[in-house]
């Protein structure tokens, strides 16, 4: 058991990214056999009796790791979990707080409900023995949007949606700090499973308005402008508009896949694969708008 | 690629060697540059004693790994390959192998489609050109389980009952006398391995001039996606006539005018 965990270590190291704020960064990678799918970032805020934790990985031992990681930055105990959103690698590490209150989002909790299993089965073929014991478990409780006061910190939670039904945002008002989940992508190619663009356009026209110091993506290195908003927004605009030119213009959804992508988006990672993922779960709605009934 | 390039070569030397009269010794069946553990009964079942060889202008495209195991989109193609006669479309790992068979008679030997995969399976497409000789080309796709077994969405939902058959299509003309035509029906496309429900799928889609002229025709098997959506290029400028039926005896029809 000593042995598996050795060989199962995330080496998860607390990044301060603004006072009382830290980040585990993931890789900017699929799930695979060696990154044991720690592809996301997830962080967390100290307060002055209470730590939050906003997200908690993609497997059990994933969520024991973040919170020995916690434990060794600070003594105050972690009382909050929020979850942002349903995909696998954010929340199931949430069976290592059992004694903390885990909220979502009520779209995020009834998705979870629904299919947590079958998210959490497919990450045990991708990611192998990481897994083991992982389950996926409902949130406890519910995320009401508004402020919430935690620990002495003041947060405001936002709820939103588009790149999934319930998507949550942490704001720390104090640090100015901005938990975005996975609305916001940094030089890593969006994913869109459960996507409605429309939305996720709008969701980021709201985040343009908050007034934050530090931004921290679902995915990619944590930023402090407006950057990584625009590139995930240039890139879903232009994701949008070319399944609809193509579908337009009769093409089949492989010739969709096969099309190359811009250049300034050849330089995201998994670029490739999830350009073709996205295909997969957008183009089939798309193009029955243009095939009119008989 | 290097690989299939070479296994071509072996197959374009030992059918040179062996056609026409020499057809007899057809059981030395070339080697699968895929490298399938069920290519021999696959060529006995589908091909039988005809003459083949393993063809790179015969392309099967589709994403390396399944993203949706009932809808796994394939474009087959044959840039480069004329007289085309008889496309065969199959996975040789699949429960039920046979995917499509299409003739296009005034068509390009093209077709864009969805289908629905078992497990991780060689698709093939094998086209019979007009000297009898089969051209066989594919790929590996990667699927971690369960497309044929599963239900169909709308088999769940009851929505196809009130809509089945229903035809919505297009055609985008190409250049002076080509025309693609892109298909979606509505239909479980019901496999049979799922428990309960029994097999149900349309099974013939005709394509025709106005005139009443074959441009085209298409059989489709269990694999077929739920609400096929297919792709072809057809030598013809104008209205296409579409007549199709399941293995039901329901038919259904539509005109497609540009």
């Amino acid at each position: 058991m000593a042995v598996a965990h050795a060989a199962n270590d995330y080496r998860l190291g607390a990044q301060a990214v603004a006072d009382g704020v830290y980040v585990f960064s993931g890789r900017n990678e699929h799930f695979t056999r060696d990154n044991g799918g720690n592809i996301v970032n997830t962080g967390f805020i100290v307060g002055t009796d209470a730590v939050i934790v906003i997200d908690t990985g993609p497997s059990l031992q994933y969520g024991e790791q973040q919170r020995k990681a916690i434990a060794a930055i600070t003594r105050v105990p972690v009382r909050q979990v929020y979850v942002t959103h349903q995909h696998p690698d954010h929340y199931l590490g949430d069976a290592a707080y059992a004694d903390a209150s885990i909220a979502a989002l009520p779209a995020t909790i009834s998705a979870i409900q629904t299919q947590g299993n079958a998210l959490a089965d497919n990450l045990y073929r991708l990611v192998g023995g990481w897994m083991a014991g992982t389950q996926s478990q409902s949130p406890t409780s519910t995320a009401t949007p508004g402020v919430v006061e935690i620990g002495g910190r003041k947060l405001r939670l936002i709820g939103t949606a588009g790149h999934t039904a319930g998507d949550l945002m942490v704001y720390d008002e104090a640090s100015r700090t901005l938990f975005a989940g996975d609305l916001v992508f940094h030089d890593r190619a969006p994913t869109t499973p459960n996507a409605d663009l429309l939305q996720w356009l709008n969701a980021l026209d709201q985040i343009r308005q908050i007034d934050f110091k530090v931004l921290v993506p679902g995915h990619g290195a944590v930023v402090r402008d407006a950057s990584a908003i625009e590139q995930t927004r240039d890139y879903l605009q232009w994701l949008s508009t070319s399944l609809h030119t193509a579908a337009e213009q009769g093409r089949d959804m492989v010739e969709v896949m096969n099309q190359p992508l811009p250049e300034r988006f050849q330089k995201l990672a998994v670029h490739d694969e999830e350009y073709r993922r996205s295909v997969s779960h957008l183009y089939p709605a798309i193009e029955l708008t243009t095939l009119p009934r008989r | 690629m290097s690989r299939a390039r070479a296994a071509l070569l072996v197959c374009a030397l030992w059918c040179a060697g062996s056609l026409p009269a020499h057809a007899a010794t057809a059981v030395d069946t070339p080697v699968d540059p895929l490298n399938s553990p069920s290519w021999q009964y696959m060529r006995q079942r589908f091909l039988g004693k005809d003459p083949m060889v393993f063809d790179a202008r015969v392309q099967v495209q589709m994403p390396s790994a399944a993203e949706d195991q009932m809808q796994v989109p394939v474009h087959v193609s044959a840039p480069g390959l004329t007289d085309v006669v008889d496309v065969l479309v199959f996975a040789d790992l699949n429960p039920l192998p046979k995917i499509l068979r299409y003739q296009p008679t005034s068509a390009a030997p093209d077709i864009g489609f969805r289908f629905k995969v078992e497990q991780s399976t060689p698709v093939r497409a094998a086209m019979r050109t007009r000297d009898g000789v089969w051209h066989v080309g594919g790929a590996w796709l990667r699927a971690s389980g369960g497309g044929c077994t599963a239900p169909s969405v709308g088999t769940g939902q009851g929505f196809w009952q009130d809509r089945l058959g229903e035809i919505s299509a297009r055609l985008w003309p190409q250049q002076p006398g080509l025309e693609r035509l892109r298909l979606r029906m509505i239909h479980p496309m019901d496999t049979g391995l799922a428990a309960g429900i029994p097999v149900f799928h349309i099974d013939r889609i005709d394509m025709r001039a106005s005139d009443g002229r074959l441009l085209a025709s298409l059989q489709t098997y269990e694999p077929v996606s739920e609400n096929p959506v297919i792709s072809v290029d057809l030598q013809h400028s104008g209205p296409v006539r579409i007549d199709a039926h399941d293995i039901q005896g329901n038919r259904f029809a539509a005109t497609v005018t540009p």
